[in-house]
């Protein structure tokens, strides 16, 4: 165990070494920091000043190395546009990111395995039929337009909720939360269902159509022909079941809410890592931009550390052979 | 219930229909099957794949495949009908009342639980224990089946036994709740031909003990001749012939019968090829007018192909063939009236 996790550790630093190298690679080609960074009066004295000063007449090998020396020591570099180190900047945004991630995770999760285990249970059912109708929308229409809907109907219409922003924040230590005001729920509801409705009709159709294997398997007759209540047979034995293909792409899913958090932060206006990776690009940021990747890029194999460790939780075959069998 | 079923009688199944609606057409997969099972017997049921043996089991415990239904006939159970009961009446019947044990042990077991939680959990259904009582119960029920080290095991994985093995946790698990009948669909199919035996002799002594009734679904004539008391030989979704396992064996009634007892190799008698039936059973949409089994009868006569016979009496067993309809007698061919 002790090793797998080892193994896995040394896998995930290789990834994030690679995926460093891709994104200073592309950095090259989105333009020049100088250009915005200096007003129409510049000389060619301050543009050589500043290029100097920035390291960008090193190699980008050289550039890359500097990075990743600063990044072990939790130094991210001097956002080019803000001034002030990057490391606060996300410490600043990355709270408003992960509460909203959270949220809307924590919702596809719920509302997906939920509705597909009532779909697979009531396969013919009307309700059932038109949950199913309705999530071939859920997973075709783009994430811009469910917010842009959303916030027509409930914001401008309806005028039950907020459009943008995250209203009241409390800070409690570095963390700003808007979990402890109303308005700061209220805000978090709107863009939430908007990033996780696409996780939830995923997670939702794979639920059902493994719910619908499950349901089909000789264990599966074997404990109805026990006489084991409904509720038992069907969320005892056949969820569970489904759990390893489910926690799977739930992990992976959960990576790119947070990655696509930037359409639905832009939409919302919402003051998170993603909107300030929009803005970084505009201003050719590369200190933000290469920080902001590495994070999603830790975040990523992280999820899928933490859902390799699942696994062994859920499925003993997996489990190291105990003692007591021969 | 004080009609005049015999108190020896504990299932009696009467004109059972199945019928599977398809695109197609509405299939009749048993087509008018009644039998009895008494108290503490075993009652084979053997025929070819897709006789309807394993829908007819299906069909008594409820659990028939989506979209098979139950179109006719009844089931009675200790007197008390069970068929078309509702779900909730029907939960208390299946694993108190009657058990099922299916083919594949391999895959019969849930995978991710320890069968100790298998089995308390089946045994809580039904019986009102604690959580160790249960757990004593379902170790007393793993020595009963013959697993070493009970105690010591009931912690332990399905992945984590033998074939054999786990057949024997599944009995233990269809047991756990004392039911008066078990359905045995091929118990042993999928079992090495050495522990097939075991598990055979295992779940007849365990039901002998227990006094608990056994329906044993095979195709394995062996099988049956070891272990049942009576036998009952299905063709097309109707009986053949029913009655006591030795007058079916030596002395078989229904030609399909005979032409099933024939295809028994014998290590005595020399030979080169298999004795086998002409032809094979027919689909359930080209079902034959008349008896099914009459185009591959050699001894059809006049009504086989346009009446179809019914079960009547033919010694100690019944069989429904006309050969043995006194009505018919009269027009029986020559060689075939002796």
């Amino acid at each position: 165990m002790i090793a797998f996790v080892l193994r896995r550790v040394f896998q995930s630093i290789i990834v994030l070494l690679i995926v460093g190298l891709i994104a200073f690679l592309m950095f090259r080609y989105v333009g020049d920091p100088i250009e915005s960074l200096l007003g129409q009066e510049r000389t060619f004295e301050d543009i050589a000043n500043l290029r100097e000063r920035l390291g960008l007449n090193d190699p980008f090998i050289v550039q890359y190395f500097n990075f990743l020396l600063g990044a072990v020591q939790g130094q991210f570099g001097i956002s080019y546009r803000a001034g002030v180190p990057v490391s606060q900047l996300i410490a600043e945004r990355l709270p408003a990111t992960l509460e909203l991630a959270f949220v809307s995770g924590l919702f596809a999760l719920i509302g997906g395995v939920a509705l597909g285990v009532y779909t697979a249970l009531r396969r013919k059912g009307v309700i059932a039929t038109t949950i199913m109708t309705a999530s071939l929308i859920g997973v075709s229409l783009p994430t811009f337009l469910i917010g842009i809907a959303l916030i027509w109907v409930f914001a401008v219409e309806l005028q039950w909720l907020p459009s943008n922003g995250r209203g009241e924040v409390v800070a409690i230590g570095g963390w700003t939360t808007g979990f402890l005001t109303s308005s700061g729920r209220a805000s978090l509801i709107l863009p939430a269902i908007t990033l996780g409705l696409f996780q939830m009709t995923l997670i939702m159709r794979l639920v059902r159509s493994e719910m619908l294997e499950v349901l089909r398997t000789d264990y599966i007759k074997f404990a109805r022909a026990r006489g084991l209540s409904a509720r038992a047979v069907n969320f005892g034995h056949a969820l569970k079941n489904t759990l390893i293909p489910v926690i799977t792409i739930t992990g992976l899913q959960l990576g790119s809410i947070v990655a696509f958090a930037i359409i639905t932060e832009t939409v919302f206006q919402w003051p998170g890592v993603g909107l300030m990776f929009i803005n970084a690009i505009n201003f050719v940021d590369i200190p933000v931009m290469a920080t902001y990747l590495m994070l999603i890029a830790v975040f990523f194999v992280l999820v899928n550390l933490i859902v390799d460790l699942l696994y062994f939780a859920v499925d003993p075959r997996l489990r190291v052979e105990r003692p007591s069998s021969k | 219930m004080s009609d005049q079923t015999d108190n020896d009688i504990l299932l009696s199944v009467r004109d059972l229909v199945v019928e599977f609606p398809t695109r197609h057409a509405l299939l009749r997969a048993i087509d008018g099957v009644s039998f009895d099972v008494r108290r503490g017997e075993v009652l084979g049921l053997v025929g070819e794949s897709g006789a309807g043996k394993s829908i007819t089991g299906a069909a008594i415990i409820g659990l028939l495949e989506p979209p098979g239904r139950i179109a006719g006939g009844t089931v009675t159970l200790d007197g008390q009908r069970i068929d078309g009961l509702p779900l909730d009446e029907m939960r208390k019947v299946r694993g108190k009342k009657i058990a099922m044990i299916f083919q594949d042990p391999l895959t019969s077991l849930n995978p991710l639980y320890s069968i100790g939680r298998q089995l308390v959990e089946t045994i809580q259904t039904h019986m009102d224990m604690s959580e160790s009582e249960a757990r004593a119960r379902a170790v007393s029920l793993l020595e009963d089946v013959g697993i070493p080290a009970a105690s010591e095991r009931l912690d332990a994985f399905p992945h984590e036994f033998s074939g054999g093995m786990r057949q024997r946790v599944v009995i233990a698990l269809a047991l756990a709740a004392e039911p008066e009948l078990i359905i045995a669909d091929e118990p042993t199919t999928a079992l090495d031909v050495s522990v097939q035996a075991q598990v055979i002799a295992l779940l007849k002594r365990l039901c002998a003990d227990r006094g608990t009734s056994v329906i044993l679904v095979t195709h394995d004539m062996g099988v049956i001749a070891e272990t049942a008391n009576r036998v009952a030989v299905m063709y097309s979704g109707r009986i053949a012939e029913i009655g006591p396992v030795a007058d079916v064996v030596h002395e078989p009634h229904h030609p399909y019968t005979v032409g099933l007892m024939g295809a028994i190799p014998d290590l005595d008698t020399e030979g080169d090829r298999l004795a086998q039936i002409q032809g094979a059973m027919p689909r359930l949409d080209r079902l034959p007018e008349g008896c099914a089994f009459n185009p591959r009868c050699p001894r059809r006569f006049e009504p086989c192909a346009t009446k179809r016979p019914e079960l009547m009496p033919v010694g100690a067993s019944l069989a429904s063939c006309f050969l043995h309809d006194p009505a018919y007698a009269d027009l029986l061919p020559r060689e075939a009236a002796e």
